[in-house]
């Protein structure tokens, strides 16, 4: 029997069966101060315990100020004392603001080499995909199913559809892995990968750094696909060797060994299959209320009545809420503000290739702009290597890290009516704050934003 | 949670594709660590807007929303399943659901019902007509009273979760020596606890 990739680590999972659901083992259960509180509320009242602390890891990142100082808003120094407070009880390991391995908790899963091949994944956040990026099966759950994992180590899941987006060709030259997935989501639309696992292939997906990976796994849920994952090869193993967590010595030899057999058989059948062509891309700017919504930097507005009658009212009332006009060259759309960051683009990797396209120049008169690293040791190492001074320079505010404007949980708020070029992962009206605009972006395009005051071809600003 | 053998009562109408879970409930709302009293901050920036669908008098008092593709998309937060559950809502019908949501409010006593685009036209039009709808989770099926009735599909282990209100950790743990045998085979590779 041929089978696919994340039916190889599905089936390496199942504890038992039973109603169309398998049992599944969870390898790893990333913990946030969000959707936590009521999972464990839930443990106590019940009078369970948490089955594998070993196993479970928690964080402090959706509602920290990346500002210095403490927490000002009462409710968030709350929830991440109840954050605190429940770890210690449970005998979770904690990573807690000021501890140096703080971060968003997709950032900081890699950063300890927790994430590995062949696992099984989840945390109480849609974007847990981005773990797929080193063939996981991760995903997205809820605090009910939080408080399951918690008490059980174990999920009943119903298995998932399998589609292969393969993305072909050589990505041009200044083109990102942010590109690559708003291209396909463009493609696929919000919901083309409901019920499904994405399994990302080609080329172009090879040639990609392990950031890069996560980059495009992280949104595999903004196609509607819950997890998305790719085939681990030497890039994968090169980034998790010497990682805390990794093994070593002998352990390490027979984990290369087991990892080098998870990929999809020659021939294993997907439900569904699209391809890419990456050779055929431009970098990618949203201009409306999902992240479906994007066109090529160079492309306009559209006219809500190219769009399907079903689609047309939800193109206009984006346009409205957008403030946008039909037939507007995306170059022409002004912004006010920028963020750099997210567990979608606030790697190093991120962070450099924004620094290139900022170094010598400014941010343009009116904007505001800032940059927050994915993690405390992605935020060190940026220092380290004087890319806070680049973007200091430019007049980006250089922050701690957190997830901060991506969601908008921290003080990091748009105004109403504000318009800003995000490397984040939604778009969603409202997403970075009540009447705020938000258009997705790669780290080099907001930058370029940034500098320009308006969308550009970053490929008009570095040229080699 | 509360036994959920079926759902009778009024239709509120919401024909948006795509709605996320960011517009069900905002961000600022999550920053509370209790379960309950969610209701008064659902769809909290549509509802300052006087036209919108949830304000309209046929849509007051209604336990059944009717609503368009791809439902509860986007972020995993379970707090939109509990306040659209906490503000009365007992089953939201659409052509889809974002998947997390949908395993969401199974287990916040919601039934996310998936009826075709075309099959939930029809309940449309009915209770445009008479604003009434039974929402059956024993026979899989809508009924309205003028004699229409569609089936739908839920899968077994979700549909005996709604139907008798189950608490999904006690089954599991009920199966302990699987997961037991399990652990024992699959030693751990590390231990989160003594990371460096």
């Amino acid at each position: 029997m041929r089978s696919t990739l994340s039916r190889k680590v599905w089936d390496a999972h199942v504890v038992g069966g039973g109603e169309g659901r398998a049992l599944l083992f969870v390898d790893l259960h990333l913990v946030h101060e969000v959707t936590s509180p009521q999972a464990f509320e839930g443990l106590r009242l019940a009078g369970r315990v948490v089955r594998r602390a070993d196993l479970t890891v928690a964080t402090m990142d959706h509602n920290v100020p990346t500002m210095e100082g403490p927490v000002a808003d009462p409710l968030a120094r709350a929830q991440l004392e109840a954050l605190r407070r429940n770890c210690e009880e449970f005998g979770v390991r904690l990573f807690a603001t000021g501890s140096g391995r703080e971060g968003i908790v997709h950032v900081i899963g890699p950063e300890l080499g927790v994430t590995q091949p062949g696992m099984t994944i989840v945390c109480g956040d849609s974007h847990t995909s981005t773990h797929g990026a080193f063939g996981a099966l991760a995903f997205g759950v809820g605090t009910s199913e939080v408080e399951h994992v918690l008490a059980t180590q174990t999920l009943p899941q119903a298995l998932p559809r399998t589609m292969r987006v393969v993305f072909s060709g050589e990505l041009p030259f200044g083109l990102t892995a942010k590109d690559m997935v708003l291209g396909a989501i463009g493609r696929l639309g919000v919901a083309g990968g409901v019920g499904h696992v994405l399994e990302y292939a080609g080329p172009a997906v090879e040639a990609l750094s392990m950031e890069g990976r996560m980059t495009v796994c992280n949104m595999s849920i903004e196609a509607g696909a819950r997890a998305g994952l790719v085939a681990p090869d030497e890039t994968t193993f090169a980034y998790l060797e010497g990682r805390p967590a990794a093994p070593s010595g002998v352990a390490w030899e027979q984990a290369l060994e087991r990892w080098r057999a998870l990929r999809s058989d020659p021939g294993a059948a997907f439900d569904a299959e699209v391809e890419v062509d990456v050779a055929a891309l431009k970098p990618q700017v949203t201009w409306g209320t999902n992240p479906g919504m994007v066109a090529a930097v160079d492309g306009v507005v559209p006219d809500p009545s190219e769009f399907a009658e079903g689609e047309r009212e939800a193109v206009e009332r984006a346009l409205r809420y957008m403030d946008l006009a039909p037939g507007t060259p995306l170059v022409e759309v002004r912004i006010d503000r920028v963020f750099i960051g997210s567990c979608t683009n606030a790697r190093i990797e991120d962070l450099r290739a924004a620094a290139r396209v900022v170094d010598g120049r400014r941010v343009a008169e009116g904007v505001r702009a800032i940059v927050v690293p994915g993690s405390a040791r992605v935020k060190a190492q940026a220092e380290e290597e004087g890319l806070r001074e680049v973007f200091e320079r430019a007049g980006f505010e250089w922050r701690r890290a957190g997830c901060s404007m991506c969601l908008g949980m921290n003080p990091d708020v748009l105004a109403p009516g504000e318009r800003c070029a995000s490397t984040s992962n939604r778009n969603f009206e409202g997403r970075q704050g009540a009447g705020g605009r938000t258009h997705l972006v790669s780290p080099a395009m907001a930058a370029a934003a940034a500098v320009e005051g308006h969308f550009t071809d970053v490929r008009e600003l570095v040229r080699s | 949670m509360r036994a959920l053998p079926f759902v009778e009562g009024r239709v509120a109408v919401l024909d948006r594709p795509d709605v996320d879970t960011d517009q069900i409930i905002p961000k600022q709302f999550l920053k509370r660590i209790e379960r309950s009293g969610y209701g008064r901050f659902l769809f909290y920036d549509w509802m300052k807007d006087e036209s919108f669908e949830l304000r309209r008098p046929q849509a007051q008092g209604a336990s059944i929303l009717l609503a368009g593709r791809n439902f509860g998309c986007g972020s995993s937060r379970e707090h939109a399943a509990w306040a659209l559950e906490d503000y009365g809502f007992r089953a939201v019908l659409a052509p889809s659901f974002g998947d997390i949501f949908r395993s969401n409010a199974v287990k916040s006593g919601l039934a996310p019902v998936a009826v075709s685009a075309d099959e939930l036209a029809r309940v449309r039009a009915a209770v445009e007509e008479q604003n009434e709808l039974v929402v059956d989770l024993e026979r899989l099926e809508l009924r309205h009273p003028s004699g229409l009735c569609v089936p739908f599909e839920l899968d077994a282990y979700d549909q005996e979760t709604l139907v008798h209100g189950l608490d999904d950790i006690a089954r599991t743990l009920a199966r302990e020596h699987e997961i037991a045998a399990y652990e024992k085979a699959h030693p751990a590779r590390f231990d989160t606890r003594t990371l460096a």
